[in-house]
């Protein structure tokens, strides 16, 4: 290996590192507020990467039709909730909003002259059409169940992921798709090229690392999702919704992972069931930042991405051995550290 | 009706299928028995122990594995060619090489908390899906073909209706011997590691080897379930052993009712029915071709966890009218068992635990600042205080829960500070707690018997083949004389989460009376209690005192107290404050001052 080589894969590691580090910003942030492990994470990748192939391919998405159906149902739950609450039948006028914005959106995408947008438009529209399956999704799957133990929110997780996967075949079909770049320049640095790609992708993610850090010191939101963090029960007697919390989260969880997907579709192809994997390696930055500590996991997802590089180079048929044994020395260690019996919540 | 004849017409029902059935659903139910092998283990492992793997799918695969690589290689190394000549020495092989697996990776992983183990799982369930796929000795993701058939008494098992047998054989032998092991010492172990572990470890339980014990037992289940697969199909490649069958197999626990037996059977069978049936439907609603049963699947899981957390099995349960119904059989008591070996008890008057300058700090706080105490047997020690003055902390610090930062704890002149509350159960302490800790769903009886833990030898083995019946007859008979000295013998067979709480109090003392303990910590044990219940536990007490017992007592009932003990020692805000005769410390200015507030 030649310094070229090595400032490659050095890139080609940062890059998957730096969306790794999102990803598990954002899963241990929901593990967090919600207790969940967000599994279907890498799912919002995907589907990011995809609608927005779809969109440049200038077809209207068959995601718009899930963004219907779920809305409807969500809709429907409202109601039933209001028919069935005691006090005299309110019309919850959310509804309105919420239907309203779902065909809104279908009629963008029906009328629109999707491949001729520029780019930054289809990616707006790829954000308004995935962002919004996050709430829903909790809305639909884990509000009923907020408060189960932490092992059925695992299998639901699991069970949403799976069915997630089997829409994407659905909507997207079995193809894997790939995006045009965001701009054709390099920058070149001495010896070495920097892919254009790679710098999006890098300046893109500390962004968002700034901004999460501005918006959970800075704002009221944001401090109080920190709340319900530390202590679910305190924060509800101060007022603190824990629903608006579940769905602020899983906002920006899906937030997170569909411009992560918008941010890699131009350098990996990505398949409809490409996001576990991914979303995998966000949980093992997450696992060797112990789940609690968010510097921690994103540097270790850094390190997943560069680790991932490097074996690829060496030993490219034990990658994925490599980078999942990873978490045991991990594992092994907070087993060693650890020395009391813990209850079961 | 007896349960026994359901499962004689269910063993008749399968012995005669293969006769009438048509091979094709031979095949399906081979599968269904090969499934619900693994399954078993997920209901040992999550629904018994609370313990979530999504790996089991890689264990089935080390099994499959193990067993092809030695039947089919052409040359094997010297010291392992003699495991290739049989399926039988080669399913030796990879149960021994499954279970070298699971304890590594259950020591790993089985201390930590609840999500390490299932996230674990997950990882190294993908690692060995990759390495099968990858390593040349195994074919890469082409496989290993050409096993050879299981034979048995020289008959060869090479066609499906035939090996049926053996699979459904092995399957309702893993049934049994499972369902022996939870009716049992080790059993009653396991059953507590979900929601009971700080109580089982202060009864002298270890819970880690506990959870290691089904973990391990699930793993070598899953790798015969494996071998079995390998040699009915004689041929294997990586995919069966993925994540998403990991995934499918905990569904199909999920479905079934996943803390019951028969549920892995029925989950099983009605996943695998289910995706029969959806693979054949839905490309002809859809259009075309795809995995889209995974869809169905994770919404029916969903709507399951959020409807009826508990399964298929439980609802079915429900549904049958009460004559029917299999009445969970609760061991009952042989009344001539004999009775178990007592502890000689230390002399009147001898010093049995003693506290030395203790000191807990929590961070800035100061819970226990230089505290000394001492409990003589046949003597009863109270400590009281005000609310918050530390009692608590102390009780934890003295039964081995946590650990003072200065100072030291010394029962029977040794030094047990550092110690887990399991050792210093074993030196002779048993305790109650101030929330009471049983295991609801469990009778009253086994939930007296855990506190026998210690006092019964045999062990996992012994349990399974139900040969330890001698024992468990002598467990279960002094509960039962422990039960009916504290007044609940009346009891014995109902739920212990059935009794009132003043009861369930009781229930406690009962099972730290099982242990046979020289010393008997107490956590308000009057709160909660009606009068009559109240003089009856004061009877108790006095009479477990002139046996030789120490005891020390937190209360705030001071009519209780003052009445019954022998010293008393006041707190507060974490240090004494006062100790000597009921009489007189009721009469101290300074408990009169932290009780009542100053004399203005």
């Amino acid at each position: 290996m030649n310094f070229q080589i090595a400032m490659l894969l050095g890139q080609d590691g940062m890059t998957n590192g730096a969306i790794y580090a999102l990803l598990a910003l954002s899963i241990l942030l929901v593990f967090t507020v919600t207790r969940i492990l967000l599994i279907p994470q890498g799912e919002f990748v995907t589907y990011g990467a995809l609608t927005m192939a779809t969109l440049q391919a200038g077809q209207p998405t068959a995601l718009i039709w899930l963004l219907l159906g779920l809305t409807l149902i969500d809709c429907l739950l409202d109601l039933w909730a209001a028919a069935r609450a005691n006090r005299a039948f309110a019309f919850p006028k959310r509804i309105l909003f919420k239907l309203g914005y779902a065909l809104l959106i279908a009629g963008l995408i029906r009328t629109l002259p999707l491949a001729e947008l520029p780019m930054a438009i289809q990616a707006l529209l790829t954000l308004a059409l995935v962002v919004p399956l996050g709430p829903q999704i909790y809305r639909l799957v884990f509000q009923p169940i907020a408060s189960a133990s932490s092992l059925v929110l695992l299998i639901v997780s699991i069970a949403v992921h799976v069915s997630m996967v089997g829409i994407a075949l659905l909507l997207f079909g079995p193809e894997g798709a790939r995006t045009a770049p965001f701009s054709e320049a390099g920058l070149e640095l001495g010896p070495v090229t920097f892919n254009s790609q790679t710098l999006w992708v890098l300046a893109v993610s500390l962004g968002l690392i700034v901004g999460l850090y501005l918006f959970f010191e800075r704002t009221l939101y944001g401090k109080a999702l920190r709340a319900t963090a530390v202590n679910r029960m305190g924060a509800r007697l101060m007022g603190i919704s824990p629903t608006l919390a579940g769905k602020s989260t899983f906002l920006l969880a899906a937030l997170i992972g569909t411009l992560s997907g918008i941010l890699i579709a131009p350098i990996t192809t990505l398949y409809f069931d490409s996001g576990f994997i991914i979303s995998l390696k966000g949980f093992v930055g997450a696992i060797i930042g112990g789940l609690v500590s968010y510097p921690a996991a994103a540097l270790g997802a850094l390190a997943v991405g560069l680790i991932e590089a490097f074996s690829m180079f060496w030993a490219s048929t034990y990658k994925e051995i490599i980078v999942f044994t990873l978490i045991i020395p991990f594992l092994l260690w907070r087993s060693l550290t650890r020395r009391h019996v813990e209850e079961e919540e | 009706m007896n349960p026994r004849y359901l499962l004689l017409a269910l063993v008749l029902i399968l012995g005669l299928a293969p006769l009438a059935l048509p091979p094709y659903y031979v095949t399906l139910l081979n599968y269904i028995g090969l499934y619900a092998l693994v399954v078993l283990g997920l209901v040992l492992l999550t629904g018994v122990g609370g313990m979530t793997s999504f790996g089991q799918a890689a264990f089935v695969g080390l099994g499959a594995y193990t067993s092809a690589y030695l039947t089919t290689a052409e040359q094997l190394p010297a010291w392992l060619a003699w495991a290739g000549s049989s399926p039988w020495l080669s399913l030796l092989v990879g149960v021994i090489l499954t279970a070298s697996v699971a304890l590594l990776l259950g020591a790993l992983t089985l201390k930590l908390s609840g999500h390490y183990l299932p996230l674990g799982t997950i990882a190294w369930g993908l690692s060995l899906y990759y390495l099968f796929g990858t390593l040349e000795s195994l074919g890469g993701h082409t496989g290993v073909s050409g096993l050879p058939s299981i034979s048995l008494f020289g008959l060869l098992l090479d066609k499906g209706e035939k090996i049926f047998y053996l699979i459904w054989v092995i399957l309702l032998v893993a049934i049994v011997i499972t369902q022996n092991l939870l009716n049992s010492r080790e059993g009653r172990a396991i059953r507590a590691l979900k929601g009971g572990q700080l109580m089982a470890e202060s009864m002298g339980v270890n819970t880690f080897r506990s959870k290691m014990v089904i973990f391990v037992i699930s793993a070598v289940f899953a790798a015969i379930s494996g071998w079995l697969y390998a040699h009915t199909q004689r041929f294997v490649n990586p995919t069966p052993f993925g994540l998403n069958m990991g995934i499918d197999y905990l569904f199909m626990a999920l479905i079934g009712g996943v803390s019951s037996v028969w549920g892995a059977l029925l989950g099983a069978g009605i996943l695998t029915m289910l995706k029969q049936w959806l693979q054949d439907l839905l490309p002809h609603l859809l259009g075309n071709t795809g995995n889209y049963e995974t869809i169905v699947f994770g919404v029916l899981i969903v709507l399951l966890m959020q409807r009826a957390p508990g399964g298929l099995w439980p609802m079915l349960v429900g549904w049958l009218p009460a004559r029917w119904k299999m009445r969970r059989a609760a061991p009952a008591v042989d009344l001539n068992a004999a009775a178990l070996p007592r502890r000689e008890l230390p002399a009147h008057g001898q010093k049995i635990l003693e506290a030395l300058h203790v000191t807990k700090r929590f961070g800035g706080l100061v819970a226990n600042n230089d505290m000394s105490l001492a409990v003589h047997s046949g003597e009863i020690l109270a400590l009281i205080g005000p609310n918050g003055a530390g009692k608590s902390t102390l009780f934890n610090q003295l039964s081995g829960v946590d650990t003072p930062t200065s100072g030291d704890v010394l029962f029977m002149g040794r030094k047990v500070n550092g110690l887990s509350s399991r050792q210093v159960a074993h030196m002779g302490l048993s305790r109650t707690f101030q929330h009471v800790k049983l295991l609801p769903e469990m009778s009253v009886l086994e939930n007296v018997a855990i506190g026998a833990h210690l006092r019964g030898r045999q062990g996992v083995m012994a349990a399974a083949l139900h040969l330890e019946r001698r024992e468990e007859a002598e467990l279960l008979n002094e509960a039962r004389r422990q039960l009916e000295r504290v007044g609940l013998g009346d009891c014995l067979y109902e739920q212990a989460g059935s009794l009132a709480l003043g009861q369930q109090r009781i229930l406690e003392i009962a099972r730290a009376l099982c242990a046979d303990p020289c010393l008997l910590l107490l956590d308000e044990p009057a709160a909660g209690l009606r009068l009559k219940e109240k003089e009856a536990l004061g009877v108790l007490l006095s009479r477990l005192r002139s046996e030789g017992m120490a005891i020390l007592l937190v209360e705030h009932d001071m009519d209780f107290v003052m009445g019954l003990v022998d010293r008393v020692v006041v707190m507060e805000f974490g240090q004494r404050i006062a100790q000597g005769l009921p009489e007189d410390v009721q009469k101290d200015p300074a408990v009169l001052e932290a009780y009542l507030g100053g004399v203005e």
